[in-house]
């Protein structure tokens, strides 16, 4: 985390001099000595990297050089909104990606599956941006310009007013409630119609990966004896597969879908970008672009506490799920 | 040239090995190298088999821009059409393929080198060097890219931007990749230590770099060849979205990302051959460098065997 801060506060103070961004081009040379003694811009680095973490731990990142906002406000003006995306991209991929790999780890053989596995060798090979384009294509922007309907070959496969009742909103986040600070989307019906293709987006590649991770410890744990005894015990195979095997592959998925957590906030940039999502990475995408320190350092510095946090929450998980780490430590042990 | 030799080594040994076997007989496989070849080669003969160097502004011609493919009722002169300043899509996507396989080539060799050396040194002599870098390699470029421009903003290097962006990405992209190569170095070379081959070629007073060079490093690299084959792929992915967000490679000389971000802005009107025909070519290209990877990681993992 201090290494996180360290990086942000060295971007801070030696990318970009703040005096020029400040100052008119016909400010003398002593003004400026005096404005930079005045923001202590002549003290001890220690000194100024300790004054950087004291301010940032009590949430002062100083002022956007592009638009002399504080960068606090401007970050949590946003953060709601990449939130909560974040957790509707989540969800679908668990909710969607989980079932998919019980289904082809218990059935390898069937059609199915093999659809499944050639559509996850495209969600992870096509790039974020792409599907997002796909998906405003399909569904932006085939309705509003269609004339005569998709037709092959004279006949119509597809016309217009199924296009137009297949229509979702592919721009921003609709209407918003404010609920003391935090303006949500989820509680106006443009709100839930707006967050769904960059949700879809950002989750796609998340669900893929679930997906096939799920279905290599299916098709592993199916092979122990302990699926074999329960099988001969006469267990119904529905409380066999959900009980038993699919438990047991449990780990590595937290694993991986917390660790994921952090990379769809961090992909999220992508997909507000593409979307016009008006979130915190569309914020950062800006800002480095116009190389506004300030924003970068304090997003970074959120990131880098996003991620401690996630890791620290992955690890205890551990131990609700995993009933041998529990034992493990109950005994003394270190694990 | 240890790491030349070591390589040619292996490629020789393939052909006569059960590897080249197993490549035949997966015909998704075969399919894949066919066509990872052909993009290579069309690539690379950009300038033989292009109608014009989309890159020189002199061959551009304004009142070409926008036009339609072939068999959306455009002219034979423009196959796939013009984007909005004239250029030839059908040579920019050449072009523009070649740049972003030079780009991932670049980083890729780049990532390996920095990571081979950490990773034999931390594994060799021992040493902290557990690098946690859970932070999305492309977040790492994009900062790093953000970094640069703002140097270059504040005048600490006096050079356009424009012009120094080709190095630019190929650094931040290395400096993001490396850690899984060293990784991966560091844990092969913790196993070889302790062999008595090793110790034999120690006891004879070979120096430790050459035992680290020719006796150690050439079992570390068939794991080093998979991660850099799947790497490849993910550096013309990132390569392409961080032209796409504007921060990567710059317009006048598109790569695949910016050439989609250009047609991005005129999707809404219904011209999509722009944003279509380079993202057809990017999505095909990463998925047949993906298959070839796959493969690769079962054909030279044993324990999968």
């Amino acid at each position: 985390m201090l290494t996180v801060a360290l990086v942000s506060f060295v971007l801070f103070n030696y990318v970009g001099d703040p005096i020029n961004g400040m100052v008119g081009q016909d400010t003398s040379l002593q003004d400026r000595e005096k404005l930079r003694e005045q923001l202590g811009l002549n003290d001890f680095i220690g000194v100024r990297f300790a004054r950087f973490v004291g301010n940032a731990v009590q949430g002062n990142f100083g002022l956007s050089y592009r638009t002399a906002e504080p960068v606090l406000r401007m970050i949590m003006e946003r953060l709601p909104a990449t939130l909560e995306l974040s957790l509707v991209a989540a969800l679908f991929a668990v909710l969607v990606g989980v079932p998919m790999g019980v289904y082809s780890g218990l059935y390898p053989k069937r059609a199915l599956s093999r659809v499944m596995q050639a559509v996850s060798l495209i969600g992870i090979s096509l790039p974020t941006f792409l599907i997002g384009i796909i998906l405003i294509l399909t569904f932006a922007v085939l309705p509003n310009t269609c004339r005569s309907g998709l037709s092959i070959g004279g006949v119509v496969v597809i016309d217009c007013s199924l296009l137009a009742w297949l229509a979702l909103p592919a721009f921003g986040r609709g209407d918003v409630v404010d609920l003391g600070g935090w303006r949500t989307g989820f509680l106006t019906a443009s709100g839930l119609k707006a967050v769904i293709l960059p949700a879809v987006t950002l989750g796609l590649f998340q669900l893929t990966l679930i997906m096939r991770i799920v279905r290599a410890e299916m098709l592993e744990v199916m092979r122990t004896d302990y699926i074999k005894f329960a099988r001969a015990r006469g267990i119904r195979s529905r409380n066999i597969n959900f009980g038993h095997a699919l438990k047991n592959t449990l780990v590595p998925v937290i694993t991986i879908t917390g660790l994921q957590v952090g990379q769809i906030i961090a992909f999220a940039i992508i997909t507000e970008t593409v979307f016009s999502w008006p979130g915190v990475g569309q914020l950062f995408v800006q800002s480095v672009s116009a190389a506004d320190m300030p924003v970068m350092a304090a997003y970074l510095s959120f990131i880098g506490l996003l991620f401690v946090v996630i890791n620290l929450l992955v690890d205890l998980f551990y131990y609700g799920v995993d009933p041998r780490l529990r034992a493990a430590q109950a005994a003394g042990k270190t694990v | 040239m240890p790491l030349a030799n070591a390589m040619g080594r292996l490629l020789r040994g393939a052909i006569r090995s059960d590897v080249y076997h197993s490549f035949r007989a997966s015909k998704t496989t075969v399919i894949a190298g066919i066509v990872t070849a052909l993009i290579f080669a069309a690539s690379f003969a950009a300038p033989l088999i292009a109608l014009q160097n989309p890159y020189d502004p002199a061959s551009l011609n304004l009142s070409d821009a926008m036009k339609p493919p072939v068999f959306f009722g455009g002219e034979w002169a423009f196959p796939l059409g013009t984007d909005d300043q004239g250029r030839d899509m059908y040579s920019t996507i050449l072009y523009g393929t070649r740049l972003s396989l030079i780009v991932g080539f670049a980083s890729v060799l780049l990532a390996m080198a920095i990571g081979i050396s950490f990773g034999l040194v931390a594994g060799y002599f021992g040493g902290a060097a557990d690098v946690q870098l859970t932070f999305p390699a492309f977040l790492v470029a994009l900062t790093l890219d953000g970094v640069v421009r703002g140097m270059v903003a504040a005048k600490i290097l006096d050079i356009d931007h424009n012009d120094i962006a080709v190095p630019v990405i190929v650094i931040s992209l290395g400096l993001a990749f490396w850690p899984q190569y060293a990784r991966t170095v560091r844990g092969v070379v913790l196993i070889e230590r302790s062999k008595d081959y090793v110790n034999a070629a120690r006891i004879i007073g070979v120096s430790p770099w050459r035992i680290m060079l020719r006796h150690i490093l050439p079992n570390a690299m068939s794991p080093v060849l998979v991660i850099a084959t799947i790497n490849l792929a993910v550096a013309i992915i990132t390569e392409a979205t961080l032209s796409f967000l504007g921060v990567g490679l710059p317009k006048t000389e598109p790569s695949l990302g910016a050439l989609i971000q250009i047609g991005n802005d005129y999707l809404s009107s219904g011209d999509l051959w722009i944003t279509v025909s380079p993202g057809i070519m990017l999505a095909v290209l990463v998925l047949a460098v993906n298959l070839l990877g796959d493969w690769m990681r079962d054909a030279l993992n044993p324990k999968l065997r």
